[in-house]
């Protein structure tokens, strides 16, 4: 199943669904990239409230979206990891290091406008 | 519950099914919320190994007695080249850069008994357990 992607005046929303295929995290991948620069978003942020897990691929995956991500000039925030996924993924030693993460969309949006009035801020 | 289920995992659409069927079989062996994921992320781990490394191969999920002890058993098998340096396999390498990157010390961590067996040019079977509390 794909992933949506909403557009939010500046920002983008992906909402990952429960069962991902790898495939479809690929797909997500380009999509967003794209649409970084065809929206001129300042932000995107990705919610995995749903995801049923986060393995290795999928934490890679999301890890190397941020990086292109920020490569286009956009920031992300990962937003909704589940207690027993963060649980998981800490005894596994996958991290996400340099990534901004957040409780839930909520604050991962707090967490984008922040960030963007610190920049425009002279 | 009785018996095993054996899933042939060669493409990644595999993996989800064998990850769903793990979260079947620990809910019908009262898993918690964190152990199911638990198990569904050791399931996709090694599933994707497999198809990483050795293009095909087996998972094996089956319900395990040990006293009073009830669990869930995982074994996935492969024909694939094996494993030249179990000890370095072994080896955390997500963070340090050492190790082969394969997960498994995550997966042994994750696990209650953990088990390898490989053989260069023949293939590799990883066994875990984990117990339900």
């Amino acid at each position: 199943m794909e992933v949506p992607i909403l557009k939010q005046g500046y920002y983008l929303i992906a909402t990952i669904q429960a069962a991902l295929t790898d495939e479809d995290l690929l797909k997500l991948h380009y999509a967003l990239v794209e649409q970084v620069g065809k929206h001129r978003s300042k932000g995107v942020i990705i919610d995995v409230t749903a995801l049923d897990i986060m393995d290795s691929f999928a934490t890679r995956t999301i890890r190397s979206l941020a990086h292109m991500i920020k490569l286009r000039g956009a920031d992300t925030v990962i937003c909704g990891i589940q207690p027993e996924i963060a649980f998981t993924m800490v005894q596994l030693g996958l991290t996400l290091e340099g990534i901004s993460t957040a409780l839930d969309l909520e604050e991962g949006l707090v967490l984008l406008n922040k960030n963007n009035t610190k920049k425009r801020k002279p | 519950m009785e018996g095993s289920v054996s899933i042939t995992v060669v493409s990644a659409s595999d993996i989800i099914i064998a990850r769903d069927l793990g979260r079947k079989i620990g809910k019908e062996l009262n898993f918690s919320q964190t152990d199911l994921t638990i198990i569904a992320t050791v399931i996709s781990e090694l599933a994707r190994n497999i198809i990483l490394f050795a293009k095909q191969g087996n998972i094996l999920l089956s319900s395990t007695k040990q006293g009073n002890k009830v669990g869930i058993m995982i074994s996935a098998e492969d024909k694939g080249p094996g494993i030249p340096d179990v000890f370095l396999a072994m080896q955390d390498g997500y963070s340090t850069g050492k190790g082969l990157g394969l997960g498994l010390p995550g997966v042994k961590r994750l696990m209650d008994e953990f088990e390898i067996l490989t053989e260069t040019g023949k293939g590799t079977k990883v066994t875990v357990i984990k117990w339900s509390i």
